[in-house]
C-alpha cells in the first residue's frame, strides 16, 4: 500500500514539474475561461437585465470546457516518446496511472477554479463566494476529473482524440453539471438544504462512482 | 530466464506470431531478426507483457507473466524505439519518476557521504553524468537514448529486452550503445534486443533467432553473420 500511494505521489510530481516547465495547460485553461467569462458577459446582457440568475450556470459551463482542455493536456504529455508505455511497463497497480492523472487533473482544473470564482463573483454575483459553493466546486470537480480521466484514455487511443474526448464525456457528464447547477444556486439563493440537499448527493455519487470505475477498469482500457 | 512457448497474436483477422516459441537462458544476448513486419516488436511486447497472446504461455524469471504481469515487470527492463522519457524534465528528474516507479528506494540518497546516488551510478554508466540536470529535449538522439538504457536498468533488472534500439543512431552512437550493451551482457544480464539491422548490432550477440512470417525460421548459435542471416531470412 506504501508503494501504492508512492507510485501516485510520484505521477502527480511528475505532472505538475511538467507543467511547471511548459504552462501548457494552465495557460491554455485560464485564457480561455477568462475570454469565456468576457464572451458571457457580453453575449447574454444582450437579453437579461441580469445574469446573476444565470452565475451557477455559466461557471459550470466553464469548469467543464477548462477542465476538457486541461483533460486532453494530461494524456497527451503521455502520447509523446510513449511515455505511456513507460507507466505501463512499472511493476505498479494499473489502476495507479489511473488515481495518479486524475488527481493531477483535479488540482490543475482547481488552480483554474481559483480564478474563476472570483472572477465571476466580482463581476456578477459576489453571494458566489462562500463555503457551500466552493465545497460544490470540489466536489464536482473531483467527479469531473475521474469521468474525464478515464473516457481520456479511450478518446487517447483514437487519431481524433481531441473531438472524441467532449463527444464521449460531455453526455455523461450531464447529470453533474445538472447536480452541480442546482447545489450552487441553492447556496448562491440561500435556499433551505432540504429543497436541493438530494442533488449534493448526486455529485458525491457522480464521484465516487466513476473514481471507483476508473480505478477497476483502467487496466482492461490500456490493455493492448 | 524466458520462456515464452506457443505464443500466438492476432491483430484482428490478420495473424502476426502464429506458435512462438523462445526460450532463453541467463546471460544470454539473444537478436530476434527478420524484415519488417514480420512480428519482432509484437513478440517483444508481448515479452515486456504491454500486450497479451491469445495463446501461449510465459515465464519471466520464474514468473508466470500472464497471470503475475507486475511481478514480472519488476524483472524486465524495457528499451524501445520510443524513448519513454520526459521531454520537458532533465535526465535526472526523469530517473526519479521511474525510481519511484519501481520502488527503488534512496534514489537521491548516496550510501555514504561523497559517494555517488543510485541515479548518479547509473547516469556514470551510461555516460550522461554531466548532463543530469538538463532538459531531455536538449539531447541528442544518441543521449536520449543512452538515457532510455539507464532508466531500463534502474532498477537492476536480470533482463532487458531492447525494441530495435539503434534506430535513428548515427555511428558513433550506435557504436557506444553497442559497447554498452555488451558490458550489461558481460556482467551477466540477459538481454534479447529485435533488430532489422543484420551488421553493426550484432556485436556481442550469443544467438541469433529469425523471425519470418509470425514464425520463427531458424536460429543461429555460431558465426553470427550478416551473409548467414540474409540466406536464413531469403
Amino acid at each position: 500500500m506504501r508503494l501504492y500511494f508512492q507510485q501516485v505521489r510520484a505521477i502527480i510530481i511528475k505532472d505538475i514539474l511538467v507543467e511547471l516547465r511548459t504552462r501548457e495547460a494552465s495557460t491554455a485553461m485560464l485564457v480561455f475561461a477568462v475570454m469565456s467569462i468576457i464572451l458571457f458577459n457580453f453575449a447574454l446582457r444582450l437579453r437579461v437585465d441580469s445574469l446573476k440568475p444565470l452565475v451557477p450556470g455559466i461557471l459550470w459551463v466553464i469548469l467543464v470546457y477548462a477542465g476538457t482542455l486541461g483533460l486532453g493536456h494530461s494524456m497527451s504529455i503521455e502520447q509523446i516518446n510513449q511515455c505511456i508505455d513507460g507507466l505501463l511497463l512499472t511493476p505498479s497497480d494499473r489502476s495507479v496511472i489511473f488515481v495518479g492523472k486524475a488527481v493531477s487533473n483535479v488540482l490543475f482544473t482547481l488552480l483554474i477554479s481559483l480564478v474563476v470564482v472570483p472572477v465571476l463573483a466580482i463581476l456578477l454575483d459576489e453571494s458566489l463566494l462562500q463555503p457551500g459553493v466552493i465545497l460544490t466546486v470540489i466536489v464536482g470537480v473531483i467527479g469531473y476529473s475521474g469521468a474525464g480521466t478515464l473516457i481520456s484514455v479511450m478518446a487517447a487511443s483514437t487519431r481524433a482524440r481531441e473531438i472524441f474526448l467532449p463527444i464521449l464525456l460531455f453526455p455523461l457528464a450531464v447529470p453533474l453539471v445538472v447536480a452541480s447547477v442546482i447545489v450552487t444556486s441553492g447556496f448562491m439563493d440561500a435556499i433551505p438544504w432540504a429543497d436541493y440537499g438530494s442533488w449534493f448527493g448526486v455529485v458525491i455519487a457522480f464521484a465516487i462512482i466513476f473514481w471507483t470505475a476508473g480505478v477497476l477498469l483502467f487496466d482492461f482500457l490500456v490493455e493492448g | 530466464m524466458l520462456d515464452a512457448l506457443n505464443i500466438t497474436k492476432s491483430y484482428g483477422m490478420r495473424p502476426v506470431l502464429r506458435d512462438v516459441s523462445l526460450r532463453v537462458t541467463k546471460g544470454e544476448f539473444v537478436a530476434i531478426l527478420g524484415p519488417n513486419g514480420t512480428g519482432k516488436t509484437t513478440l517483444l511486447r508481448v515479452c515486456a507483457t504491454l500486450i497479451k497472446p491469445e495463446k501461449g504461455q510465459l515465464v519471466v524469471d520464474g514468473v508466470n507473466a500472464l497471470t503475475e504481469a507486475n511481478r514480472a515487470r519488476a524483472k524486465l527492463g524495457v528499451v524501445s524505439h520510443h524513448t519513454l522519457v520526459y521531454p520537458d524534465l532533465t535526465a535526472e528528474e526523469n530517473l526519479q519518476f521511474y525510481a519511484r516507479m519501481y520502488g527503488v528506494s534512496d534514489v537521491c540518497n548516496a550510501s555514504s557521504p561523497g559517494s555517488d546516488t543510485p541515479i548518479d551510478m547509473v547516469l556514470r554508466r551510461v555516460d550522461l553524468q554531466h548532463r543530469a540536470r538538463d532538459p531531455v529535449r536538449t539531447f541528442s538522439r544518441g543521449m536520449v537514448q543512452r538515457l532510455s538504457i539507464a532508466r531500463a536498468i534502474l532498477h537492476n533488472p536480470p533482463l532487458l529486452l531492447l525494441d530495435e534500439p539503434y534506430t535513428g543512431l548515427d555511428q558513433k552512437s550506435a557504436h557506444a550503445l553497442s559497447s554498452l550493451l555488451n558490458e550489461l551482457a558481460l556482467a551477466g544480464r540477459t538481454v534479447i534486443m529485435t533488430t532489422h539491422e543484420y551488421g553493426r548490432s550484432l556485436d556481442g550477440v550469443t544467438r541469433a533467432v529469425i523471425l519470418k512470417g509470425g514464425k520463427v525460421a531458424g536460429e543461429l548459435c555460431q558465426d553470427i553473420s550478416a551473409e548467414r542471416i540474409e540466406k536464413l531470412v531469403g
